[in-house]
């Protein structure tokens, strides 16, 4: 996120696009729901009518993976009307009038027909974007999960560029992060293209560094994203170490995640339960779970946390860190010789110039000593909670002439309804954990897949009966719930129950640049069974 | 320039906006409150915070009137002190108790703490069933079958935080209140479960209650799981028992005691601090930090009640190894990392370094994703390192 979560109750106009806030994170839903109670404006689109509609002023019921048409129909009107911010498009961007030519074409009525959005509510979310002081954009995987995930986020960058929406309270362009410490997963350099603290690999400064730092040479390219390395599975990659995450749930087509797991030589899992992916494994080693485990971790707002254990691990189950190292050193690796997390944090900071102000003792002694909000460049720096004020950190920012695409796969005669994936609030992704939590159940027992009342007189359903559901990649059984939350068309099911596995069926495609899975939009059939 | 009042006879400053509570507790005055949560807008319902305002015919609530220049307030007078002690001891006379168990919510013990301040006897004024005074409310449980929120209405006040809470820190608007005076009743539209309300199990409304009304059933189990016996999950008798048995719980529960341990929430990104609950080893709960940075006291369904996957018995407990029966096997950890490390040894050998492949993960600390990427940079000279937030 650019600005901090505080920020959330400031903005005078909110743009939540693909993000389920009520559901996914709801304690920052929270901050929304009091802006608008301030009498901020929230413009909502996503193409189901999710709890966030229902509190919106204007909401964009947009066609799954229509979004970039979308953003381009507001940009051009506020280009248009003259909605655009002079004096920050000429002190801090670059490609502005180039962009301003690219959006002649791209009108609300293009638009409507793409999204099938009302060309007036397209006008209208982006006059009172384009006009307001504050305004703020908030998104989640429903703008990256696509295979056009990258212009979808350039789209959103355009329209807080043109109108000098960044670098300012109450405004910004806001991802929320899913996981606990997915932030601080890429803050640590656990990427193909980054070493810790998102310094390029591809870098000659930080490639000599990193040589220096760990004695070794190191590839002077990027390499593979895990996407490339499972479809190379038994090809080009033969071993694997994954800690903590449960491939064969949470990634999109699951026969060809199973395959590539499969035909791997060797397969070590680091986890807490035996999940579908550790079932697969060559050796599974029990780690120490949250609530278990010293450490430290990173929010969606960058803001680096301790971690604390309170109770002891089951039987032999020891700390992540630990086991790394126990390998590392069987196989004569220098530089795992760590006896607790502490100087692991402190070297990570050490080598990462926007930890460099943290270390392990600030850390623990909380907000009371700063904000701890990263980049924090040396040790008296009090922390960033606000991103490119003043200045962008690379120049200038750049505008994106992005072009409109059709999603990987469109609905035809064989598939003709569009099914959009997601989470709710009960359940945690695969719901390894909650679906282990007493009392959940009691709220959600099962997966269902959401269907407009039309459509299930339309495709001979019944309310509460099972169905089969079929894509291009396979077919399963879910029982169906009629709701109007679905819109016409479009059908919804989350992926957290292995026996309903929607990742059996969803896969069609990959952002080329970030390969994130277009699990946002798949085409599907529906019959009853 | 900073504007000043007199509290108790000293000249203060105050900013603008402040309430003449807000200013007393800079000047570490401990001023009593029930229906007071700094979180909540001014309430004013339980007049425990009255104070004399010098020109005021009657003594005023600190918490609902602004400071203005000038003022002069006596914040501990006998006379405000025995308004104050005839106001608690007619709360405590409608309960029918006040010693509540520990682990009914963060804030259960307020009431309790008041009694003690006020130098009460417990005798007539606790336990005694219905008291002196009776309202509607008392002797009306909601019967609510959800496994998370005890509403023991016997026990409720009427400062309505939990109303409060609900609507003005969590947005839901899913409880209200009904009917007036001696009939009042918090209720949910249509006087329902709360399942069938807006209610999302947030459980704000539990922390937030100064008595215990309403309450952490999944905490109250545990630690009588706990109370019972060795710390092992007993799924029977503990996990049938329904509201009324633990509405009852009070009697035994004053001596327990539990530890408080700082964390981060374990689900999405926000990062929200809990403190975890435990017991002998066990975890029994979890309260919101009300200082915590991301939440300010605020949690979800997940944080606040789906905790307990962590002591679950499908924990794995032994490393596992794939024997030549092709099936996983408990081994020891020497085994198990031997195993580990020459796999990887004999790939790396047969096919090259760049066959080696790591996934560090979004859930566990960054010290593990920092390992993993070092482990696979400095032992294979390879990028061929990612995490799992591209799915």
């Amino acid at each position: 996120m650019s600005n901090p979560l505080v920020d959330m109750q400031k903005p005078d106009v909110i743009f939540c696009i693909g993000t389920n806030m009520t559901e996914c994170h709801p304690v920052a839903a929270t901050g929304l729901k009091k802006a608008v109670a301030r009498g901020a404006k929230l413009i909502v689109a996503d193409p189901r009518r999710i709890g966030l509609a229902e509190i919106s002023h204007l909401y964009l019921p947009l066609r799954v993976g229509s979004d970039t048409a979308l953003l381009l129909g507001m940009a051009h009107v506020i280009a248009r009307e003259g909605l655009i911010d002079e004096e920050f498009i000429k002190n801090r961007t670059v490609g502005f009038d180039e962009f301003f030519e690219h959006l002649s074409p791209w009108t609300p009525e293009w638009a409507e027909t793409i999204t099938g959005v009302p060309a007036k509510d397209i006008k209208t979310a982006a006059m009172w974007y384009g006009s307001a002081d504050k305004s703020a954009i908030y998104y989640t995987l429903g703008i990256t999960e696509h295979i056009c995930g990258v212009e979808n986020v350039q789209s959103l960058c355009n329209l807080a560029l043109m109108t000098g929406n960044i670098g300012r309270e109450g405004t910004g362009i806001n991802p929320m992060r899913g996981q606990n410490n997915i932030q601080g997963a890429g803050d640590s350099g656990a990427l193909p293209n980054n070493y810790p603290g998102f310094q390029s690999v591809t870098e000659p400064a930080n490639q000599a560094k990193f040589k220096r730092e760990y004695d070794t040479e190191i590839d002077l390219e990027k390499g593979i994203t895990k996407v490339t390395a499972l479809e190379l599975c038994g090809d080009r990659i033969h071993a694997m170490l994954i800690d903590g995450e449960n491939t064969l749930l949470s990634d999109p087509d699951r026969k060809h995640c199973e395959h590539a797991l499969r035909s791997l030589e060797h397969l070590v899992v680091i986890d807490i339960f035996l999940t579908e992916t550790a079932q697969l494994a060559d050796v599974v080693l029990p780690a120490t779970a949250w609530g278990e485990t010293d450490g430290v971790c990173t929010n969606t707002e960058r803001r680096v946390q301790r971690l604390r254990a309170a109770v002891p691990p089951p039987g032999e189950a020891k700390p992540d860190w630990w086991i790394i190292c126990q390998i590392a050193q069987r196989l004569g690796f220098n530089g795992f010789d760590f006896d607790s997390p502490k100087p692991i944090f402190n070297e990570l900071c050490r080598v990462s110039p926007i930890y460099a102000g943290l270390d392990w003792e600030r850390i623990d002694k909380g907000a009371k000593n700063g904000v701890n909000q990263w980049p924090v460049p040396h040790k008296a720096h009090p922390g960033t909670p606000r991103l490119h004020e003043g200045e962008f950190v690379n120049g200038r920012g750049i505008f994106s002439n992005v072009h409109y695409r059709d999603p990987a796969e469109t609905i035809d005669d064989a598939f003709p309804m569009w099914l959009t994936t997601g989470r709710r609030l009960q359940s945690y992704h695969t719901h390894t954990q909650t679906g282990r939590a007493q009392g959940i159940e009691y709220l959600l027992s099962e997966e269902t897949l959401e269907v407009n009342p039309a459509d299930i007189e339309k495709w001979g359903l019944s309310d509460g009966e099972w169905c089969q559901m079929s894509s291009a990649r396979g077919s399963i059984t879910i029982k169906v719930k009629a709701t109007n939350r679905s819109p016409r068309g479009t059908v919804f099911a989350s992926f957290s129950f292995a026996d309903v596995p929607v990742n059996l069926l969803t896969g069609s495609g990959y952002d080329a640049i970030t390969h994130t899975a277009e699990l946002k939009v798949c085409p599907v059939r529906l019959e009853p069974l | 320039m900073a504007q000043k009042l007199t509290i108790d006879g000293k000249e203060v400053a105050f900013s603008e906006g402040e309430t003449l509570l807000e200013v007393a507790e800079r000047y570490h005055k401990e001023i009593p409150t029930l229906c007071y949560d700094t979180r909540l807008e001014p309430f004013g319902g339980c007049r425990l915070c009255i104070v004399e305002l010098e020109g005021a015919r009657n003594p005023v609530a600190s918490c609902t009137t602004k400071a203005a220049p000038g003022m002069v307030v006596r914040t501990a007078t006998a006379k405000i002190e025995a308004y104050r002690k005839t106001l608690v001891e007619l709360v405590i006379g409608e309960n029918r108790e006040v010693d509540v168990h520990p682990l009914r919510g963060y804030a259960s013990g307020e009431l309790a703490n008041l009694r003690d301040r006020y130098g009460m006897s417990s005798e007539g004024t606790r336990g005694t069933g219905p008291g002196r005074l009776t309202g509607a409310m008392s002797g009306t449980s909601k019967s609510d079958d959800n496994p998370f929120i005890l509403r023991d209405y016997e026990l409720c006040i009427s400062c309505y935080r939990c109303v409060r809470v609900c609507a003005e820190q969590e947005g839901d608007h899913a409880i209200t209140v009904m009917n007036r005076g001696f009939h009042t009743q918090i209720a949910t539209e249509f006087d329902g479960l709360l399942k069938d309300s807006a209610c999302t199990f947030c459980g704000q409304c539990i922390q937030t209650c100064p008595t215990g009304a309403l309450a952490d059933k999944k905490a109250m189990r545990a630690s009588h799981t706990v109370a019972q016996g060795p710390v092992r999950r007993v799924p029977s008798a503990v996990e049938t028992r329904d509201s009324e048995d633990l509405a009852k719980e009070n009697a035994l529960a004053p001596e327990t005691t539990f530890d408080k341990t700082r964390t981060i929430c374990p689900y999405c990104g926000v990062g929200c601090s809990v403190d975890i609950l435990t017991q002998d080893e066990k975890i029994v709960g979890i309260h919101p930090a009300m200082d915590g940075p991301a939440n300010l006291g605020a949690l979800c369904v997940k944080g606040q009640f789906a905790y307990d996957f962590v002591q679950h018995p499908d924990r794995l407990k032994m490393p596992l190894v794939r024997g030549e029966d092709g099936e996983l096997h408990e081994t020891t950890w020497d085994d198990a990392l031997d195993r580990a490390a020459e796999g990887f040894r004999k790939t790396a050998a047969a096919h090259g370094r760049h066959s080696i492949y790591g996934i560090a993960s979004g859930r566990a600390p960054s010290e593990a994703a920092y390992l993993m990427q070092k482990f696979i940079r400095v032992g294979f000279g390879t990028n061929y390192i990612d995490n799992c937030s591209r799915a």
